[in-house]
């Protein structure tokens, strides 16, 4: 009896110390993005303005704002989203809704995961040869939005089949039940149930695309263009490659202005990413099924 | 109106296989009449299921590899004919769609649309292209009424189906299917889920009910089937053993194992 309630409370022990290890290795994963976001913040806070956000850059860009790149990154965000967002949402449909399981859509995943695994500065190559020299549009816009819409396919179509397959099958089979075609079935029952899960997929997906530096550094990044850009075939500068341009390649760079570009920048995505957030813990929340 | 007798259904050499080997029915003749409730009953893994599937082909979402034989559906009867036309709703150039709407389903779970009550009910009229205001609310009233849920449920038409308790999810599930106004209605064990007195709700519907439409039911239970049954036939693993009318099929079985199922002594 003794000796059992000893060895219980050993094991007690053990069990305690054992979560007591787990937990600590899970709050160190937490660290790191605290210390950045803490450290960005910190330096870069100082150097945020009106005039840094809302004007142009002066005296090499010692000095000044930032717009333009702002401005660049909003749009390729834009342009990205217009040609991912519908070609990666319908091949999703396509492969959940659509698509038996066979050699031709086992090869159509296997592109997908490679096509995600591929380096950044392939793509960016990869843009420089299709899109700026033989489609012949230049280091634009157009070339960059291009380039990050083929690195972000495979997020948004991954992440968008997920949330289709996970409407349950029993929807669809009474929606055709009652003679509903397949379209009208996911049009109707399938994408409204699975729109907040694709949305978080579009996001987290233009958000890489958004603070990629490597695909659009042969594409569209003009190294010093103080204006915005007039249509969708200008160059134009971009946050990232901005930050990257202040950080290595000019001499006498004042530190506080590469601190809070690199601050715009982690609110951009770090917005983004919180807006996913939301929309995916509002949905859960109504969802009732 | 109490029509004449009429064979609604008229199944012959009908043979169904599924694509990993297993032949799921074979050889199956059954008529079934207008008006009437038929039930087919008989131990799981019989074919029931899949024979109900096969009558709007909503089998034709399943991973079936031959099919043979025919199911004959009437047409609805003009003045002055005395015998109906018949489709084969096996033939590859039926109009699903149409059919789906004039053979209607419910599953044994009750699965409501992720949508209003009403939006529930007007949503297979909707997607035949009823946009008619007055004609989708008289839909919904009347399909509730039949169904016996409308006094539960016509003050909060717009409340989520998923408020609904269980048993009022199945009874939405049969209104939705009489929204469309179909001919015939399949029931796959529609009580499994449900507790007696919503049991007893459904049934009672299905008996008025049969006054208009033909109905095919699985039942959940022997004693189901006893109760609501005007035709009955007993189905083991694939093959249809008896078919007869009324309660006979239970008090006096033909067949030795009928006899054996409907007195207990396997299934």
């Amino acid at each position: 009896m003794n000796s059992l309630s000893r060895t219980s409370t050993t094991r007690r022990r053990v069990q305690r110390f054992g979560f007591g290890l787990l937990s600590a290795i899970a709050m160190f994963t937490v660290i790191p993005i605290l210390a950045v976001v803490i450290y960005i913040v910190i330096k870069g806070a100082p150097a945020i303005s009106l005039e840094f956000i809302t004007g142009f850059p002066r005296e090499g860009m010692r000095a000044g704002g930032i717009l333009p790149a702002i401005v660049g990154t909003f749009y390729l965000t834009l342009g990205t989203a217009i040609f991912s967002v519908p070609l990666g949402i319908g091949a999703a449909i396509y492969l959940s809704e659509y698509a038996t399981e066979n050699r031709w859509t086992r090869t159509i995943r296997i592109a997908i995961i490679n096509l995600a695994g591929i380096p950044s500065v392939v793509y960016g190559l990869f843009g420089l040869g299709l899109f700026v020299l033989f489609l012949n549009f230049g280091t634009s816009l157009l070339a960059g939005s291009l380039t990050l819409s083929i690195m972000t396919l495979p997020v948004i179509i991954s992440t968008s089949e997920e949330a289709l397959r996970a409407v349950p099958n029993s929807f669809r089979v009474v929606s055709i039940s009652v003679g509903g075609t397949r379209w009208q079935t996911i049009r109707r029952i399938v994408l409204p149930q699975s729109l907040p899960g694709i949305l978080t997929g579009v996001i987290l997906g233009l958000e890489r695309a958004a603070g990629e530096t490597a695909p659009i550094l042969f594409t569209v990044a003009a190294f010093f263009l103080p204006r915005l850009p007039h249509s969708p075939l200008d160059a134009s500068m971009a946050l990232p490659y901005h930050l990257f341009v202040i950080s290595t390649q000019v001499p006498g760079m004042p530190i506080q202005i590469q601190y809070g570009t690199a601050l715009v920048l982690l609110v951009f995505v770090l917005g983004m990413n919180l807006l996913a957030t939301v929309i995916r813990s509002r949905a859960r929340a109504r969802r009732q099924w | 109106m109490k029509s004449v007798s009429m064979d609604k259904i008229k199944i012959e050499h009908f043979h169904l296989q599924y694509s990993d080997g297993n032949e799921s029915l074979r050889d199956i003749n059954l008529v079934i009449p207008v008006n009437a409730i038929t039930v087919l009953f008989g131990p799981a893994g019989g074919g029931k299921s899949s024979l109900l599937r096969a009558i709007n082909r909503l089998n034709d979402l399943a991973d079936v590899s031959k099919i043979s034989g025919s199911i004959l559906l009437a047409e609805k009867m003009a003045d002055g004919e005395t015998e109906p036309a018949y489709i084969d709703v096996l033939d590859p150039g039926t109009d699903v769609i149409a059919l789906r709407r004039r053979v209607s389903m419910v599953f044994a779970q009750p699965i409501v649309l992720p949508l209003s009550i009403r939006a529930n009910l007007t949503y297979g009229l909707e997607l035949a292209g009823i946009r008619d205001k007055h004609r989708l609310e008289g839909a919904v009233e009347t399909s509730l009424k039949k169904a016996a849920l409308w006094e539960e449920v016509h003050h909060r038409l717009d409340d989520s189906a998923f408020a609904l308790s269980g048993g009022q999810q199945q009874r939405l599930c049969l209104a939705r299917c009489l929204a469309l106004e179909p001919e015939v209605i399949l029931l796959d064990e529609p009580t499994s889920g449900l507790d007696p007195i919503s049991t007893n709700k459904v049934e009672a519907s299905l008996q008025e009910l049969k006054e208009q439409y033909t109905i095919i039911l699985v039942p959940h239970s022997i004693q189901q089937a006893a109760r609501t049954a005007d035709y009955c036939a007993f189905f083991l693993q694939g093959e249809l053993v008896e078919y007869l009318p009324g309660k006979n099929i239970f008090t006096n079985p033909r067949d030795k194992r009928t006899e054996d199922y409907v007195e207990g002594r396997f299934g």
